[in-house]
């Protein structure tokens, strides 16, 4: 028989646990001749502002060992263009699509989710909170438990969608962050976002990135992932998507073993425009191959 | 597409620099020139991403890996610059590589009737060969290919073979004229009637080349390397600015999906070293 590969985030019933991550997946168009869209859990979409977004100057990405920085700089098209150009593609496929957004003020994110709330095609909203607040002297909304609040608040006001907050991992304490979100009306949790890192180039004595510093994805960050997962899927009550350096399936199950319901796969479509769907079958035949009837079974059952 | 990939040859024609053959499926034969691949160099993590080459040649031929008929294949030239390239030198006939492409937007020919140039810096000079041997069946066709010594200047017998005329300048003055390959390109443009450029190679060549197009009013495509994650415009790692970019109205190009090749009026080419960043 088969086995049962959906999950439940957050009120959205994805067909299985595999997501693609923002900013690795496009607007999920440009993959569909590498995969079948329609075999995936969920497309997350490039992360997605008020107004369209040049980016930062090149060289905006390098390779490091067993992982990659980027600093790209939230380049995007903007939530107008999105919604005119990129929305109605969704209509042809059947996939979950989930829509990922940071503004700079409290108030930009309120209007991005009272956009997004309009479109039928979005299942629901992720939340960048990894973004300086202009307003506040650039610190980032999120390494600060009542930036994170407030600002998860203004959205959840603005939608009747599920609320999904995507946690940065360069906190001290990442259960805080958690902890704030879910009490500001989070639906779920994405953890983590990109850590933030740096190269330097000996010959030239310059950093490599023109940005300076930039977020580190790939393997390289697993094992910082699954611990940080682990900690927030004891701390909270909602359901944690788990994210960072998924590359096969055996990553993807470790991730629900310390906890996550759902994943996203970034990095590896880069390399491997196919990757998530082939998580997806090798999730499958693992359940199959282990006689495990329903995929759920697995998640937070890490034995300590 | 994305497929599997023997290596045919991989033989270093100079010092660092390489030409591999390697088998494809069919359609590669129908690659345009100027259009890239994304290849992996091993299975594991280190590299982790793909690596861009310019397509050399493709072709059919018998191999041993095929029991009947032909076996359609592509060819890379490459300089090691790196820990990807080196582990690419290393390998030999019967490994195997992961291939993702043909990728990108290739050279556009244009009119046959013309006169076609095409300029070349040191490893740039691969599409250049491949676009050639497409040009030469309809087209008179030149190549002015530059680098900094001997070693640097590649396959000229090869274009030779097709019937290009070729120049050479070298910075050191070891093979051709001592100097640009810009300046020789300039004199031979002050007689040259109806003239298309086609120029890959460093930046800094590409923009001396732009400029004399711009002066001579002729026609000139650019091909752009850039570092990029994912080849299909999903990275935006790998932009280069638009002719209309400014701080508050951005015009940025994907190098993977909107290039490798430009034209040198589409690009916003600035002042200083980089040209591009």
């Amino acid at each position: 028989m088969k086995p049962n590969c959906s999950v439940d985030i957050g009120g959205i019933s994805l067909k299985n646990p595999v997501m693609t991550a923002s900013g690795t997946f496009g607007y999920g168009q440009e993959f569909a001749d590498y995969l079948d869209l329609n075999s995936l859990g969920g497309i997350i979409t490039k992360g997605l502002s008020l107004k369209p977004r040049a980016g930062n100057p090149t060289p905006r990405i390098v390779e490091t060992c067993g992982g990659m920085l980027n600093a790209i700089g939230l380049q995007n098209v903007g939530v107008d263009e999105f919604i005119a150009r990129k929305v109605p593609f969704y209509r042809t496929i059947d996939t979950t699509v989930i829509a990922n957004f940071f503004g700079t003020t409290i108030e930009e994110y309120a209007e991005l989710a009272r956009r997004l709330d309009a479109i039928p095609e979005v299942a629901g909203l992720e939340v960048n909170i990894s973004c300086p607040n202009v307003k506040q002297g650039g610190i980032v909304f999120g390494t600060d438990p009542a930036a994170a609040f407030a600002v998860v608040e203004a959205v959840r006001e603005m939608t009747i969608k599920p609320v999904i907050v995507k946690l940065s991992p360069n906190v001290t304490d990442i259960v805080a962050m958690a902890r704030a979100c879910v009490e500001a009306g989070a639906d779920a949790l994405s953890v983590i976002n990109t850590i933030t890192g740096m190269a330097i180039d000996l010959k030239s004595r310059r950093p490599v990135l023109a940005n300076i510093t930039g977020g580190l994805s790939g393997p390289a960050i697993k094992p910082i992932a699954l611990r940080m997962v682990w900690q927030v899927a004891q701390a909270v009550e909602v359901p944690v998507i788990g994210i960072g350096g998924i590359m096969t399936a055996t990553d993807a199950l470790e991730f629900l073993l310390a906890g996550a319901t759902a994943v996203q796969v970034g990095t590896a479509s880069f390399l491997d425009p196919g990757a998530a769907g082939r998580i997806v079958r090798e999730i499958e035949q693992y359940l199959v191959s282990e006689g495990i009837g329903d995929v759920t079974e697995l998640i937070g059952a890490l034995k300590v | 597409m994305q497929f599997n990939s023997l290596v045919i040859s991989n033989v270093e024609l100079s010092p660092g620099y390489w030409r591999m053959r390697m088998t494809a499926p069919p359609p590669i034969t129908g690659s345009k020139p100027g259009q890239f691949l994304m290849i992996k160099v091993n299975g594991g993590s280190d590299p982790l991403l793909r690596r861009p080459f310019g397509i050399f040649d493709t072709g059919a031929m018998v191999t041993e890996f095929t029991d009947c008929g032909s076996q359609s294949y592509l060819e890379i030239l490459y300089k090691v610059v790196g820990k990807g390239t080196a582990m690419l030198a290393a390998l030999h006939n019967g490994d195997r590589l992961d291939i993702l492409g043909p990728l990108g937007r290739g050279f556009t020919p244009g009119d046959p009737a013309g006169e076609k140039i095409l300029v070349g810096g040191g490893i740039g000079l691969a599409p250049l060969y491949f676009l050639a041997r497409e040009l030469v069946t309809g087209s008179r066709v030149r190549l002015f290919a530059g680098g900094r010594s001997r070693e640097d200047i590649l396959c000229i017998t090869e274009f030779e073979r097709l019937g290009v005329e070729s120049y050479v300048a070298t910075d050191d003055g070891t093979l051709g004229d001592r100097g640009f390959v810009t300046q020789v390109l300039e004199r031979h443009l002050a007689t040259a009637h109806n003239a298309t450029l086609f120029a890959c190679g460093p930046m800094p060549m590409l923009k001396a080349t732009a400029e004399v197009a711009r002066r001579h009013n002729v026609p000139c495509q650019v091909s752009l390397e850039a570092y990029m994650a994912c080849g299909m415009g999903a990275c935006l790692g790998c932009v280069v600015k638009g002719k209309d970019h400014g701080d508050n109205h951005p015009d940025y190009r994907c190098v993977c999906k909107d290039g490798p090749v430009f034209d040198h009026c589409e690009l916003l080419w600035e002042k200083g070293e980089g040209g591009h960043s």
